[in-house]
């Protein structure tokens, strides 16, 4: 069983006047079949955890360890994460000129099974996820992200999230910017994947409105950095009344 | 590609469309055009068609400096039945029928050359092979002037292949008479050193089709000047151009489409890459719709993909319409870049750093061969294209 284990996990971004640590020791183990969703106030470091994990360039990490299945993922280029089975569905996805969607999405499957899907079946199989997303079939032949909408945008994460099938999905504020009938296809399609019992899910978000589609197993709070507190899905009703007040003045005087 | 996104620090993307009475496509230029190299002043770098060239590296094609030397470029025609190639002196007068020269190096060229080579297909004929013109730098200079030129209703393929090092100033005239269909390919595979300008006319005839594909990979500085004007109603453009810029080097392609005839048609599309530092692309559209020509219908556009830091594109369309009466008219010009985020966005997706690269060049430039219509250069395209890229990756 997939296991993806975070461990004092601290992460620097470059600023003006030198590095700025974001992340101060995250600790977090997520089961493939596990949904984890990470709540926290703006500028806590939600979106670092997501891109640190995938591996973007613009954060380093300056201490701890993230293992997939023993594996080491710090030391993995962003392609083998990938390759590795870890996935993040961004926020502001990337508009890629030039790139149709049907090509990225072809390349991108070859590139993580390890061969190309057969042509027959693979028509087959992204048809029907975009029918289940709500997706125009000419979504297909557009360029990648190109002037597609806020929603068409969280559609399309979702659409390579069901087609590669990661061991764990890592989604950046996929709510963000949704109206409630795309949550609601959105949360779908999440959950046709985690039906599967088969990815690991961290879920980070700044609202609970997507925990009403998406039931989380665990609730985790971040605050200044690092995780200030764990529970069940009854702490995001906690939050939704009380909100991140505490945790942040927590975070002030600590 | 979003108009004005992702515009990297250096490009310029300007644009007009003019109502005129007067044409300024024509006022703009330093002189009126000609035949004669005395007609023009040598030019300093600040006007209108010279502003964005490197005239210190032209290697003297622009000042009268530089002399035609005996190993300058071999030219080698490969043609089919049914056309005729001749090596003429300066006195033919089927030399210079399709446009004069309007800038000072192609003065130069038509006021330099010995002799020049007449290349003609028969009224009628209909080749099924291309005609295949060789031309090698030899390490020299070298004035050029070329006659292409189909009879009514003949139909041709022609492939000119510029490779080795050379400096060239050329002129290249294109004649098409009446129902005639005629493809140029003209490839810039120069060596590094290699400095190219040229410019080139086609007259298109009644109901004729004109198609230009220019490719650009090599040299150092290569200056390409596609003219086209209708002799009679009916006739069609279509200019497509490819050109992949390198670290240094400059390439530009300025293009002007006359419609001074009631009922032509004119599709312009160039699509170039740059990666590298000072890699330079330059890219001048005008399209000129003269108060004559009613029932016009033109567009054109330009797309650039800057793929590293350090290069700098300058895009100008530039649509002057002289009636209303035109059936339609437009322009887009657009420079996006390959970025960090991009590469991170396709390898966060599995796909590894060079297989990311390769995939948004070949998308950006797929639909573009596709239109040349001739596979066995699209696929030498495509190759080339590959190659540039592995140098680079």
């Amino acid at each position: 069983m997939a296991t993806l284990e975070i461990h004092d996990l601290h992460v620097s971004v470059e600023a003006e006047n030198g590095p700025r640590e974001i992340l101060k020791g995250v600790d977090l183990t997520i089961k493939q079949g596990e949904t984890h969703a990470v709540m926290g106030p703006n500028g806590s470091g939600k979106s670092t955890l997501a891109y640190s994990l995938a591996g973007h360039p613009k954060y380093t990490v300056t201490g701890g360890t993230v293992t997939l299945d023993g594996e080491d993922v710090l030391e993995m280029s962003v392609d083998e994460r990938a390759r590795a089975g870890v996935f993040l569905a961004m926020q502001y996805p990337v508009e890629v000129p030039g790139v149709s969607v049907s090509n990225f999405l072809r390349t991108s499957a070859t590139a993580v099974r390890g061969e190309a899907p057969k042509l027959r079946t693979w028509v087959k199989e992204v048809k029907s996820a975009m029918e289940q997303l709500q997706m125009d079939p000419a979504f297909a032949e557009r360029n990648v992200n190109e002037g597609f909408s806020g929603g068409e945008k969280k559609r399309h994460e979702i659409l390579q999230l069901e087609l590669l099938k990661p061991k764990i999905a890592i989604l950046d504020e996929t709510d963000s910017g949704l109206d409630v009938d795309a949550l609601r296809i959105v949360s779908e399609g999440v959950n046709r994947v985690r039906e599967t019992g088969e990815v690991g899910t961290l879920l980070i978000t700044h609202y609970t409105r997507i925990l009403r589609y998406i039931k989380p197993d665990f609730v985790h709070v971040f605050a200044n950095g690092r995780i200030a507190e764990s529970g069940g899905a009854e702490l995001a009703d906690q939050l939704e009344a009380e909100g991140y007040d505490k945790y942040v003045k927590g975070g002030a005087s600590a | 590609m979003a108009e004005a996104q992702n515009i990297p620090a250096g490009s310029t993307t300007a644009g007009s469309i003019a109502v005129a009475a007067e044409s300024t496509v024509a006022t703009r230029m330093s002189a009126p055009p000609s035949f004669d190299v005395a007609d023009f002043p040598v030019p300093h770098g600040r006007e209108e068609e010279w502003r964005f060239t490197p005239l210190a590296r032209l290697r003297g094609l622009h000042d009268g400096t530089a002399v035609a030397s005996g190993e300058g470029v071999k030219v080698e025609v490969e043609a089919p039945e049914g056309v005729t190639v001749e090596t003429v002196g300066r006195d033919d007068e089927r030399l210079g029928k399709a446009g004069k020269p309007v800038d000072r190096v192609a003065a130069q060229a038509y006021s330099s050359f010995e002799k020049a080579s007449v290349v003609t297909v028969a009224k009628e004929a209909v080749l099924t092979e291309p005609i295949r013109i060789a031309v090698h730098g030899e390490g020299g200079v070298a004035f050029g002037h070329q006659v292409i030129e189909l009879g009514a209703f003949a139909e041709a393929v022609v492939v000119i292949d510029h490779t080795g090092d050379a400096v060239l100033a050329a002129n290249v005239d294109y004649v098409l008479g009446d129902g005639a269909k005629l493809t140029v390919v003209s490839v810039q595979d120069w060596d590094e050193k290699a400095v190219h300008v040229a410019q080139h006319n086609a007259l298109v005839g009644r109901d004729a089709s004109f198609k230009s594909v220019i490719v650009t990979f090599g040299g150092d500085v290569v200056r390409i000047h596609p003219r086209v004007a209708y002799a009679a109603p009916g006739g069609e453009a279509e200019l497509f151009g490819l050109y992949f810029t390198d670290a240094g080097q400059h390439q530009e392609h300025r293009l002007l489409v006359d419609h001074n005839t009631p009922h032509c048609k004119s599709n312009v599309a160039y699509k170039g890459a740059l990666q590298g530092q000072d890699a330079h692309a330059v890219w001048i559209g005008d399209v000129l719709i003269q108060a004559a020509a009613e029932g016009t219908d033109t567009y054109e556009l330009n797309r650039n993909l800057v793929l590293t830091d350090g290069a700098r594109v300058d895009s100008v369309p530039n649509l002057e319409i002289e009636t209303g009466e035109i059936a339609g008219a437009g322009h887009a010009s657009a420079t996006g870049r390959f970025d960090d985020e991009q590469l991170f966005y396709l390898m966060s997706r599995g796909i590894p750093e060079a297989e990311a690269r390769r995939l948004v060049v070949r998308g950006f430039f797929a639909e573009l061969v596709q239109q040349i219509g001739l596979p066995d250069v699209q696929e030498r395209l495509l190759a080339k294209i590959e190659a540039e890229l592995e140098a680079s990756v």
